[in-house]
């Protein structure tokens, strides 16, 4: 792998932590499989994209992209909430309508960003070479998010967003209005797909309505690899967890797409990844299984 | 104290399955009175309870708890007022949330929750002080996760739970139902330490009648959703659980007792 190769995984792992840690709160902290993501990231990068074409600040855009993200998950929370539809297919039915949506917003299937400014341009000119600058930049934001998630995870509200999410009979016996914490998280979760977005079409410079589909799926495999990886309990790791699966997971696709002697190639992507998930959900299990038989031996 | 004004509960109207699991409850129930409900399976003993937390809606009738009609607020709007530990021993508390997290979301109960840590300030030697009184060596394992307790430890965790925020009433729905003899026997103690320390009024669903006649101060039996017995005071005393089988085989028309966990314990 080129050193080139090798940061550029490290910058796509990076942006797509903020994915892996949205679904991270909707499936692992709500329980809430929450699909919306795949179309609330290339929402975010839609947003981002045609706000910067049109010279609005790049910080703002991308602000513009979480809020945007955040609508979305509150349209699946609401008809997962308030209309009763299951949570998985509300948020496929978001998720579909978010397709047409994001081609509405860009007015065709793919924006370039050529010349426009972006959260990056500041620190293109420092002297540091620009396939490091990216990854370094992303890096600093992840890092801010992960550090306010950490605290706004530990806060009262966050604490019950928590209990919701493990047994939500015991937390509306204790005062907390689950409801609302459902739609409080989805629309987190989703805000944080957006912002992911916004880094992507950033960092690649366009927005294409395509970039959204499988984006679930790798975010699942981030959080399933990062607790693989790093098995903690305390709350903050695991959100650290998250981002370190994410990366793991780009080079480990970089690596086997990379290795010619496998014989893959890029349009392989969704495959290895498909397979990679499969085989992380189905270790622990075998593992689990492994050790019962074990000590049923004795 | 508790007014419940012949309300009335019935489940899957109109379908086949129509239940009509309250028929009409009246009930004044003193401020600090530790009351003990018992009565057959499906007598509606459990939705009464219900009634009383929000859980389930009166579709009849009237709930005011300390002069509050709260007829029509849901569970989590009633839950300043009133604390529950359920049955299930899991269903009371998160099993994945520390113990100390299990606690600082008992002690927000019935407040607005903001964005100021859950554990800031001296709020863990608070909940260290009061785990360490129940005697259970607990103090030294708040960092633990709630799943890694017992059954008995997390009752009584749950019942410490109760009192964290102040509520002025307390249910317990077969709390300790799912426990062994002697950890039952323990809960219970705690149970009865903890409604006289903090003058709690009090509803104990039982199947025990011994259970039943031994805790607190008054004994209610629900049949078919109604209140057929209510003794306190001397009768109450002078009652012992032949007599209130035979009251409660009166009550079912003569019948002879088919429900044998009534009769243990």
């Amino acid at each position: 792998m080129t050193e080139i190769a090798l940061f550029g995984a490290i910058e796509i792992g990076l942006v797509y932590a903020l994915v892996a840690i949205g679904v991270y709160l909707s499936f692992r902290i709500l329980d809430f499989p929450d699909l919306t993501v795949d179309g609330s990231f290339p929402l975010g990068a839609a947003v981002c994209a045609v706000l910067l074409i049109a010279g609005v600040n790049p910080w703002l855009a991308s602000l513009a992209a979480a809020l945007a993200g955040a609508a979305a998950g509150l349209v699946t929370a609401t008809l997962n909430v308030r209309f009763k539809i299951l949570h998985l297919l509300a948020s496929i039915l978001t998720m579909i309508a978010l397709f047409s949506v994001n081609l509405r917003v860009m007015g065709r299937p793919n924006v370039a960003l050529l010349m426009q400014d972006t959260v990056l341009t500041p620190f293109y000119g420092l002297g540091i070479p620009d396939h490091i600058v990216r990854p370094l930049v992303v890096g600093i934001i992840v890092a801010a998010v992960v550090l306010l998630l950490a605290r706004f995870l530990g806060s009262e509200f966050g604490l019950a967003m928590r209990a919701t999410g493990v047994n939500a009979r015991m937390a509306r016996a204790q005062g907390v209005d689950t409801d609302a914490h459902v739609y409080a998280g989805i629309a987190l979760s989703n805000a944080l797909a957006g912002l992911a977005g916004a880094l992507f079409a950033q960092t690649n410079g366009f927005a294409d309505v395509t970039t959204g589909i499988g984006t679930i799926v790798v975010g699942l495999a981030a959080v399933i690899v990062g607790e693989t990886v790093l098995p903690a309990r305390a709350l903050a790791l695991a959100l650290v967890g998250c981002v370190a699966g994410s990366i793991l997971y780009r080079l480990a696709v970089q690596l086997a797409l990379s290795a010619d002697a496998i014989g893959l190639q890029a349009s392989d992507l969704n495959l290895v990844t498909a397979v990679l998930v499969a085989v992380a959900l189905i270790l622990p299990r075998l593992k689990a299984k492994a050790s019962r038989s074990t000590k049923a031996a004795r | 104290m508790i007014v419940v004004e012949d309300i009335h509960v019935t489940f899957g109207r109109g379908t086949p399955l129509e239940k009509h699991a309250l028929r009409g409850v009246d009930l004044t129930i003193p401020e600090g009175e530790f009351v003990t409900v018992i009565g057959s399976n499906g007598a509606g003993k459990s939705t009464f309870l219900g009634s009383l937390a929000g859980d389930v809606l009166a579709e009849q009738g009237r709930i005011s708890i300390d002069g509050t009609d709260v007829t029509r607020w849901d569970t989590p709007r009633r839950a300043g007022l009133v604390a529950r530990v359920f049955q299930d021993p899991m269903a009371g508390s998160c099993a994945t949330l520390t113990i100390e997290e299990n606690m600082a979301l008992a002690a927000a109960r019935g407040r607005r929750r903001g964005l100021a840590p859950a554990l800031g300030g001296d709020r863990r030697k608070g909940f260290r002080d009061c785990i360490a009184a129940l005697g259970l060596g607990l103090e030294n394992r708040l960092h633990d996760r709630m799943g890694l307790l017992s059954g008995g430890q997390r009752q009584a965790v749950s019942l410490l739970m109760a009192t964290l925020a102040g509520s002025k009433i307390l249910l317990l729905d077969e709390h300790t139902a799912a426990l062994d003899p002697a950890t039952a026997d323990f809960v219970l103690d705690l149970t009865r330490r903890i409604v006289r320390d903090n003058r709690l009024t009090t509803l104990m669903v039982t199947h025990s009648m011994r259970q039943a006649l031994d805790y607190g101060d008054r004994t209610l039996m629900l049949h078919e959703g109604r209140v057929v017995l209510d003794v306190a005071g001397e009768e109450r005393t002078g009652l012992d659980v032949p007599h209130l089988l035979a009251l409660f085989a009166r009550q079912r028309g003569g019948a002879e007792i088919s429900d044998d966990s009534l009769l243990i314990g």
